[in-house]
């Protein structure tokens, strides 16, 4: 996997710099190996859900040349929908995904072809006030409703299954659960676009909107279509976040820059790319946390600012 | 051959000039007319007409919509704290030294950022903002996450009486909204500001009349950092409290800014002038509703975006031909 590469770089630039506090004794040493090599597994394994995150984000700047500043408050949004699920008819996380993820469709489509079309042009400022209203709406309006107070999902027993990889090593169960997803998810969004008519219609559509609705297609449906598949994957990715972690109204901003990062990390326009973005990101989070509390989320950030750096047009770039 | 000039003023700006000069002479007297609650209101109205005003040039001029300004004020503001309680600078001196030294920042920010096309970039300007209030949390001498208060010594070296104090800052307030609004003007009169006119009604056909869109794009980013870090720098002294979390504010600092700019309307000066009397009106009498207030801003933000683009001074301006400000061009023939 070519994330593994700067990422096991990071890793042994980040272990030069930690004080020798176990130098010389070599089963100290073998042990504090494993510790980082959990370390960089669990940031793989979360930078699955990060390449979700990115997924949504990615397939409607695709479609529609749309940044989507309310992307993250949408998978908060998600979440809570879940969280009422799975209060209200007594049903486990990963089966509130039978309604979470119809809902969230739902409200994209309703969201695109009431809202969203309307800001669509040469000019960028519109989409970006009008998603960047939207995600101060969404915000506002979890936190009348639910409080500013935390809450998680209960997923049960599962949350906290490991299963032993030998020597020390462990993986748990939702995390790998949350990457096969990411997988699958990436997937489908890649089989769609290169083996259905759905995805041929989102390429035209993107490739030149005004011949493609020459060609009979309804833009307007189409772009709909493009962000209601765009708030599923996001509903997938609002409700693993939510049996993961804590969350409240006010995380979702931070949940948009993670997925932002993934998408320039990958390149734009490459599916793939996002999950090797992800990982970085997840990689650079999980080691930095390591290294000290305080530079999980700086390490990730500058993790992103150096590719941007040195490589801005992303890791695997397709569009110019 | 005929003589020709060009004329800024009409009949419209020459009153406008005068009503803000006029406004401009009661407000300087407002120590002796308005209370002490007043003149805080008043104070944090100038900061807000003054952040909107530079966002204003930035996204509704040059093209560059941020959503990171909140980078600026903040690093302004700890900067100034760091001066200030640290160095022993004097609070008042080290507000321009914080906004010089923020604008040097900004110049390898933007170099990074201008990477990013668009949408891109208003992304990547937040996360900026972000990589800033988490270093600054990461900053011990400052107090850290939960930041820190100035020193009783550095406040009273403002002035030694509480009333002194609150005066000579609502001054430095409003002379320093009063040099925005006045270098925004003067820029927009200059040649640059020519061509951000043209760079905001149409980017390709400047570049195409020979105008370096990057370099001026560049160079507007850059002066808009360092008002905005001066302004913060201000808005925190007057607080005399900084914590990450308030100086990095989305909300307080791009989102309410944004509204405002859109509101009023933007790619005009006079837009974030009337937006941010909308916005306190309807905060001082929506103010009981907490979160829903924000929610009705969204609102109505969004409306205003879809129907009226232009927004209120948008409207005015295009149905009587009004402008605030000596701007337009107006070519004469003859002798004056």
């Amino acid at each position: 996997m070519a994330g593994l590469v700067p990422a096991i770089h990071v890793f042994l630039v980040a272990k030069a710099w930690m004080p020798a506090t176990s130098a010389g004794m070599t089963n100290e040493r073998l042990r504090s190996d494993v510790e980082w090599l959990n370390t960089i597994l669990q940031g793989i394994l979360l930078g699955g859900l990060y390449a979700m995150f990115a997924a949504g984000l990615s397939l409607i700047f695709g479609v529609m040349r749309l940044v989507n500043i309310a992307h993250g408050d949408l998978i908060v949004l998600a979440a809570y929908v879940a969280l009422v699920a799975t209060e209200t008819l007594g049903i486990g996380p990963l089966t509130s995904l039978l309604i979470v993820v119809p809902v969230m469709a739902a409200i994209g489509y309703a969201l695109q072809r009431a809202l969203l079309n309307r800001t669509l042009g040469d000019d960028l400022l519109p989409p970006l006030l009008v998603t960047f209203g939207l995600s101060v709406i969404i915000q506002n309006g979890l936190l009348e409703l639910f409080t500013a107070d935390s809450v998680k999902l209960n997923a049960g027993a599962v949350e906290t299954a490991s299963v032993s990889l030998g020597g020390g090593l462990a993986v748990g169960v939702l995390p790998v659960i949350q990457f096969v997803l990411a997988i699958a998810v990436i997937w489908g969004l890649q089989w769609l676009f290169y083996r259905t008519a759905l995805g041929r219609a989102f390429r035209a559509t993107s490739d030149d909107p005004a011949v493609a609705q020459l060609m009979g297609l309804n833009n307007a449906h189409v772009f709909a279509l493009a962000m209601a598949l765009s708030l599923a994957i996001v509903a997938v990715a609002g409700v693993l976040l939510a049996v993961r972690a804590n969350f409240d109204p006010s995380i979702g901003p931070a949940r948009l820059i993670f997925g932002f990062e993934a998408v320039i990390i990958g390149g734009l326009g490459s599916m793939w790319g996002t999950l090797v973005g992800g990982i970085i990101i997840g990689v650079a989070q999980t080691i930095g946390a390591q290294l000290d509390p305080g530079w999980n989320l700086l390490a990730g950030h500058i993790a992103f600012l150096i590719v941007l750096a040195i490589r801005p047009q992303g890791l695997f770039p397709k569009v110019n | 051959m005929a003589e020709f000039r060009v004329e800024h003023s009409n009949w419209s700006s020459r009153i406008g000039t005068a009503i803000v000069l006029v406004a401009l002479v009661a407000l300087a007297a407002a120590p002796w007319w308005a209370d002490r609650a007043d003149l805080r209101l008043l104070s944090e109205i100038y900061a807000y007409v003054a952040l909107a005003s530079l966002w204003n040039v930035l996204a509704g001029y040059a093209g560059l919509v941020s959503v990171g300004q909140q980078a600026y004020v903040g690093l302004g503001a700890y900067l100034l704290f760091g001066l200030a309680s640290l160095a022993g600078v004097n609070p008042l001196a080290a507000i321009p030294i914080s906004a010089a030294a923020a604008a040097i920042v900004s110049v390898p920010v933007a170099a990074l950022m201008f990477r990013l096309r668009g949408h891109y970039f208003a992304i990547g300007t937040w996360v900026m903002a972000e990589v800033f209030r988490l270093l600054a949390a990461q900053t011990s001498a400052l107090g850290g996450g939960s930041g820190t208060s100035l020193p009783v010594s550095v406040v009273l070296s403002i002035a030694s009486s509480r009333q002194m104090r609150e005066f000579v800052l609502y001054w430095v307030a409003l002379a320093q909204v009063a040099v925005i609004l006045l270098g925004i003007v003067w820029l927009l009169r200059s040649r640059y500001g020519l061509a951000l006119t043209a760079i905001r009604d149409n980017e390709l056909g400047a570049r195409s009349n020979g105008i370096n869109v990057a370099r001026i794009k560049f160079v507007v980013y850059v002066a808009v950092a360092f008002g905005t870090a001066m302004v913060g720098a201000l808005i925190f002294l007057q607080k005399i409290r900084i914590s990450p979390d308030t100086a990095f504010s989305v909300n307080d600092w791009t989102a309410f800014v944004i509204f405002i700019t859109v509101i009023g309307g933007i790619g005009r000066i006079e837009g974030p002038i009337i937006g941010t009397v909308v916005f306190f009106v309807l905060r001082q009498t929506l103010a009981d509703l907490g979160a829903i207030y924000l929610l009705i801003l969204g609102v109505v933000a969004i409306a205003v975006m879809l129907k009226a683009p232009k927004g209120i001074w948008g409207l005015i301006a295009d149905r009587f031909g009004w402008q605030v400000f000596p701007l337009e061009r107006r070519l004469v023939i003859g002798k004056r």
